[in-house]
């Protein structure tokens, strides 16, 4: 028993059934007010504006990417830099990279913008695919529903990262990378978003305000504008927010595997690889990807948690939505107490949107 | 329960012979010849006519696939020019490297898998339902925004740094492991276990976030239903609550998703096989992906493939054998 | 003192709980006195948000660890709930006080044989061997008269029906032999006649154990015949107290009688019923004669309509070979219980489901077949009043924009104009016109349930589908409804189909009525034919399990089912 619950009994179910419209400013309102969240802001906007001036700040350091620097690598001991914390100094801010010398400030910041370009431009065609598709079979008629319902299944079954890894290796070297990237992982992971669009959608068409709004002489495609689609765009911005960490990890874990990003381009995963070879001679070397990949992840991760508040309140909420089930149980209970298979297998693979972790987990690493 | 698994299994071939067809155009419309792959560089333009003849390659591809899935259920032989060499079913095809049996090299690879795979689920079930339990629980206490911090921080590391990190914390700095290299558990159970037991946390960690929070979720949400409030309000003390009549609703989802999980990581946790050097699937897979051994790499992903759909299946069971209400049909 | 508390079972003084919530705390009860003797059996009345609930479960101690807080006085049997151990605590709850729970379904788990469950409370507060605990469960199942109890122990709970459920539960309170029963809403999820049931079974159990029974509930009708005493609760506090037949027959507080008003009766015409239940909203026109609509033509007939849903073995057939006429200006009430088909019936009468067999005819048409794009001429003319007044308004639209749908969407008057006529209709259906661009979470149920009336009427309709309109409102507000769409058929000239499960309420608005059973109609005709001389066996039973007002009439009715029940099995 729950105060919620409680209140709601008592109080009428009518205030805690329906939500307050989602204007932009109370998603601002209620996103500002969650701090974490907003620190987790303030760090992207840094990385974005990190990898935007990528340029000018490898300038202002005085370094680029590609050029070795063989004189402050120790070539007795195998590439190890010289000087302390892998080298670093005044004019090679974060040290230089084992073997082959070359700057690591440099490398990073322009790194950045590789994984950042890569999960925008992958969350953006999946963002894209998902919608499409999960509302072509939540619109559409049974024969339509059940043939993308079953491609999605597939989709979302399948680990995306070794589908990934099978079409990367299939591609001419000279295509490049990171738009393959991108469009490897925007056509594998769209499948979560669809089902979530289509279960959506479902529920949505079975409220009595779009049957309202046919009777209101409205042709499907007036319903689908004016009733269904506000409606999903919390959702979706939710989850595309929880992608988009996912998309990094993705990127850097097959940049990592030597099949994403390719040197001399510098990428975070990539960087990271050829640093599992040397964490025993040079741990600097290997702590700075992993801890500028560490913060940009848990960055995003805080921040989709607080869009995912703001934009809805009630999921956030774990208890309140105990009381949205008692109603679930009672309509249940007027089809013989029998729970569907789909409803079980959407709760399954993607319990809801507040508990995502399942839905993306297909998208990131498949570990 | 019967129909039930029958579709699913219709359903699963369906999915995976999808999955061999897409695969297959993918390899063999994309360009590249693989005969000249599976001679190697220095060889000259007879011998890959030759080859091509050998390997079928000149026939249309819809009669190359179709030779790949009759060897599956009929097995095939191949000519090497001077012998046969008998495939039996299922056939996977050979490489074109070592011109071994793929259904070999899968079974050569297999056992690490599954060490990683079993160890590393024993010890994320372990940790992730014991911190998912507990900070549900203990609702409001520091414990549980300890345990919050630590499923967020578990949550927004990659496997390949936690791996990593831990490499280099017990490894090279405190030096109480040794460099992990696999030992086969028929050869050596303590060294097996000694090997692989900064692969299975590493691989934990990550896994034990996702499950801290879904077992946190799942028990709170059970606490909220009303037949909880009935056991209370019929005096029937919060442990025995908890244990009868929450913890069974609340692991359910867990144990489904476990399986899901457990047939993700048959097919291969690519990452922590590659930095922990475990010769499993996945490491295999990487390699044949980047030598372009296509039957390889069509033959491990179709056995992934079939370690999730499979995987899927028992989930769904587990589901409607845990929560009778699930009518499968 | 303690002779004082050894006397009464109950005795509660200066209760006060307050639920912390975002914007402050609300107070759910504020300061409320009340006593019960051992064997007495009161009743808390009151509609929603009245506090009613909220005491309930403060007799138990189950608001500790919720974060409400309970302040005043709570004694139990002796026991000082409020301050009592938490061990102290346990004994009392199912030992000396059980409570049913309203939702039968969700209040029992899942995952258990119904008999383990009450053996497991069974042994919660007795010593003794699980065989011994076990036989218990099947003795008190038994005695809540599930049949074949010994075998039905083992089945869980969704292989009960609803009532069975609830006997379920009422055994699992009865397994402690406990001086209190507290029933929160005990019958509020289930049909008439099982909440017939359910009640004769309380008052019998409360006969033969001698326990105390607290019996909560918004429904007047269900204390008439089950409590000696009544408390009507207000926005906290009580507004009147006294023994049942004093405060039903006269209410001193004005509260009780305008709630008292408001109870749709069953065994009043419509036009008495109407007269009264219009009075809190002004009339706007002159009485005019009720009209039996005999005289008006045929405006909508469905002929052999059927409709199935699933298929193979899973088919259901909802609805099944029905046939009923509308008239130009008539009420026709749909009654029925739970899964009757009425609602289905109802939708197929707009096509908002398409029938799988059967003709519909509206103005001499036949508009069965008709696909989308031909039916949307014919749209503006049948129009529905949905149920739920929360999922029937689009949260994230005005409703004035709500309401501006159907116009917009004909697309014939300027922007203007469609502003003017929502002000007008708003205005019509008794809300202010300056709402036009507020949401519906600013709007109580009653409200949002007239902003529906107001979209069902733009587009101008012949014919409204009112499909269980008032069921989710408090009994003020159901009244007030009610007497805004008899208002609105009278100056309009609308038909309407009037489908609910209260026959009560169907009595009041309708000229002609449907009984509907298992997708069927089992008996229809004018309403007075119906109620006051029912031929089919099932519109007897459901009409005896009517629960009425009057103390003396609600026990000769529970004779009167006694009988019946003897001489036919009433549905499941």
């Amino acid at each position: 028993m729950t105060v919620e619950a409680l209140s709601a009994a008592e109080g009428g179910t009518d205030a805690v059934a329906s939500a307050p419209p989602s204007g932009a400013r109370q998603v601002w309102r209620r996103l500002r007010g969650q701090r974490a969240a907003l620190a987790g802001g303030a760090v992207i906007a840094l990385f974005v504006l990190v990898a935007v001036a990528a340029p000018l700040l490898a300038a202002i350091e005085g370094q680029d990417t590609t050029s070795y620097h063989a004189g402050l690598v120790d070539s007795a001991s195998g590439g190890v830099p010289l000087g302390t914390f892998g080298g670093v100094s005044g004019s090679h801010w974060l040290g230089v990279e084992p073997g082959t010398g070359r700057d690591l400030f440099a490398r990073l910041v322009y790194g950045s913008r590789i994984s950042l370009i890569v999960a925008f431009g992958a969350t953006v065609l999946q963002v894209l695919l998902g919608v499409l598709l999960g509302l072509a079979a939540g619109l559409g008629n049974r024969f339509l529903d059940g043939l993308l319902s079953r491609i999605t299944d597939v989709f979302v079954t399948m680990p995306a990262l070794i589908f990934a890894i099978a079409l990367l290796a299939v591609v001419p070297d000279g295509f490049p990378r990171p738009v393959l990237l991108m469009l490897v992982l925007g056509l594998l992971a769209w499948g979560g978003i669809a089902k979530i669009v289509r279960a959506q959608v479902l529920t949505l068409k079975s409220l009595d305000y779009v049957a309202a709004s046919r009777l209101g002489g409205s042709g499907p495609w007036r319903t689908a504008r004016r009733e269904l689609l506000p409606a999903l765009v919390a959702p979706v911005v939710t989850y595309a927010a929880i992608l988009l960490p996912s998309n990094i990890v993705s990127e850097a874990g097959l940049s990592f595997l030597g099949i994403g990003v390719t040197p001399p381009t510098p990428s975070w995963g990539q960087m990271l690889s050829s640093a599992s070879t040397w964490y025993q001679a040079d741990s600097a070397y290997v702590l700075l990807p992993a801890v500028l990949l560490f913060v940009t992840v848990l960055a995003f991760t805080v921040f989709a948690d607080g869009v995912r508040t703001a934009l809805d309140p009630r999921v956030a909420s774990r208890l309140r939505v105990g009381t949205g089930r008692r109603k679930q149980a009672k309509a249940d209970a007027g089809s013989s107490g029998t729970v569907s298979p789909e409803a079980v297998a959407s709760g399954k693979v993607s319990p809801d949107v507040a508990e995502p972790e399942t839905a993306s987990r297909k998208a990131v690493t498949g570990e | 329960m019967t129909r039930f698994l029958l579709r699913r299994l219709f359903q699963a071939a369906v999915v995976l012979v999808v999955l061999a067809a897409v695969l297959y155009a993918c390899f063999y419309l994309a360009p590249g010849d693989a005969a000249r792959l599976a001679c190697g560089p220095k060889c000259n333009t007879a011998q890959i006519t030759q080859i091509r003849g050998q390997m079928g390659l000149d026939d249309p591809v819809y009669v190359q696939f179709w030779h790949f899935l009759s060897g599956i259920v009929a097995g095939h032989d191949y000519s090497t020019g001077t012998d046969v060499l008998h495939c039996p079913a299922p056939c996977l095809g050979q490489s074109y490297r070592t011109g071994e049996l793929v259904t070999t090299m899968i079974g050569q690879k297999l056992p690490a898998t599954a060490s990683l795979a079993f160890g590393a689920m024993v010890l994320w079930l372990v940790i992730g339902v014991g911190t998912g339990l507990l900070s549900a629980l203990r609702r409001g206490t520091v414990t549980e925004r300890l345990l919050t911090g630590f499923t967020l921080v578990g949550t927004a590391t990659p496997v390949f740094i936690t791996g990593i990190l831990l490499l280099l914390v017990f490894c090279s700095w405190l030096q109480w492991l040794p460099y992990p290299s696999y030992v086969p558990l028929t050869e050596d159970p303590q060294q097996w276990a000694w090997n692989l037991l900064l692969a299975w946390l590493a691989l934990a960690l990550v896994e034990a976030a996702k499950y801290a929070r879904l077992t946190r979720s799942s028990m709170l949400e059970t606490l909220a239903e009303d037949h909880i409030r009935t056991f209370r309000a019929y005096g029937v003390g919060e442990r025995a609550i908890v244990v009868r009549h929450a913890l069974r609703g609340a692991l359910t989802p867990v144990i489904a998703l476990s399986a899901l999980d457990l047939g993700t990581m048959f097919g291969g946790a690519l990452l922590t096989e590659t930095l922990f050097n475990i010769p499993g699937l996945g490491q295999q897979l990487v390699q044949s992906v980047q030598i372009k051994d296509v039957p390889v790499v069509v033959g491990i992903v179709l056995v992934m493939g079939l370690a999730v759909v499979v995987a899927n299946a028992v989930a769904d069971v587990l589901y409607a054998v845990a929560d009778r209400r699930v009518v499968l049909a | 003192m303690s002779a004082v508390s050894d006397g009464n079972l109950v005795e509660v003084a200066g209760l006060r709980i307050e639920f912390p919530t975002e914007g402050g705390s609300v107070r759910a009860v504020d300061g409320l006195d009340f006593t019960l003797a051992p064997g007495g059996a009161l009743g808390l009345v009151g509609e929603s948000g009245s506090g009613k609930s909220a005491t309930a479960y403060a007799l138990l101690g189950l608001h500790r660890g919720t974060g409400a807080r309970v302040s005043g006085t709570v004694r139990v049997a002796g026991t000082d709930v409020l301050a009592a151990q938490d061990a102290e605590l346990r004994r009392l709850r199912g030992g000396v006080a059980a409570m049913v729970f309203q939702d039968p379904l969700s209040s029992l788990d899942p995952y258990y044989a119904i008999g383990d469950q009450i053996a497991e409370v069974y042994r919660v507060h007795h010593r003794g061997s699980r065989a011994a605990a076990r036989a218990r469960a099947v003795e008190v199942l038994d005695r809540v008269g599930i049949p074949d109890a010994a075998r039905r122990a083992r089945s869980r709970p969704h292989e009960f029906s609803g009532g069975m459920r609830q006997r379920a539960l009422i055994a699992m309170a009865l397994a402690c032999e406990p001086r209190l029963l507290v029933a929160d809403e005990p019958t509020t999820a289930l049909d008439v006649t099982v909440q017939a049931q359910i009640l004769d079974l309380l008052h019998e159990l409360r006969a033969e154990t001698g326990m105390g029974l607290l019996l909560v509930t918004h429904d007047l009708g269900v204390v008439a015949g089950s409590v000696d005493d009544v408390l009507v609760m207000r926005g906290g506090s009580a507004v009147e107290r006294g023994p049942v037949t004093e405060v039903l027959r006269a209410p001193a507080d004005p509260y009780t009688r305008a709630l008292l008003s408001a109870v749709p009766r069953v065994d009043l015409r419509s036009a008495e019923g109407e007269e009264r239940a219009a009075a809190p909203v002004l009339v706007k026109s002159p009485e005019a004669p009720v009209t039996s609509g005999e005289g008006g033509d045929v405006l909508l007939e469905a002929v052999g309509l059927r409709r199935e849903f699933g298929k193979g073995r899973e088919r259901l057939r909802a609805v099944d070979d029905v046939s009923l006429t509308v008239r130009a200006g008539e009420t026709l009430g749909v009654v029925g219980e739970s899964g009757s088909g009425k609602t289905t019936l109802g939708r197929m009468l707009v096509r908002l489901l398409d029938p799988s067999a059967g003709q519909i005819r509206y103005g001499g048409r036949e508009i069965g077949g008709l696909g989308e794009k031909a039916l949307r001429p014919l749209r503006r003319d049948l129009q529905m009043v949905f149920q739920d007044p929360v999922s029937s308004l689009n949260p994230r639209r005005s409703i004035g924009e709500s309401i501006a749908d159907p116009l917009r969407a004909a697309g014939e008057l300027s922007d203007k104009a469609v502003v003017a006529r929502v002000k007008e209709l708003l205005e019509r259906v008794g809300l202010d016109p300056d709402w036009y661009h507020r949401y519906p979470h600013e709007f109580s149920g009653g409200q949002r349930q007239r902003v529906g009336i107001a979209r069902a009427l733009a587009p101008g309709p012949k014919l409204i589908v009112c499909d269980e309109p008032v069921s989710a409102l408090d009994v003020t507000t159901q009244a007030q409804v009610v007497a805004l769409l008899a208002e609105l058929r009278r100056d309009l000239g609308l038909s309407l189909v009037f489908i609910a499960h209260d026959l009560a309420v169907v009595r009041q608005v309708s000229d002609r009525v449907a009984v509907m059973r298992g997708g069927r109609i089992v008996e229809s005709g004018t309403v007075d034919e119906v109620y006051d001389a029912p031929q089919d066996p099932y519109t007897k039973g459901l009409l005896a399990a009517v629960p009425v007002l009057d103390p003396a009439e609600s026990a000769a009715r529970r004779a009167d089912r006694r009988e019946l029940r003897s001489v036919m099995v009433t549905a499941p």
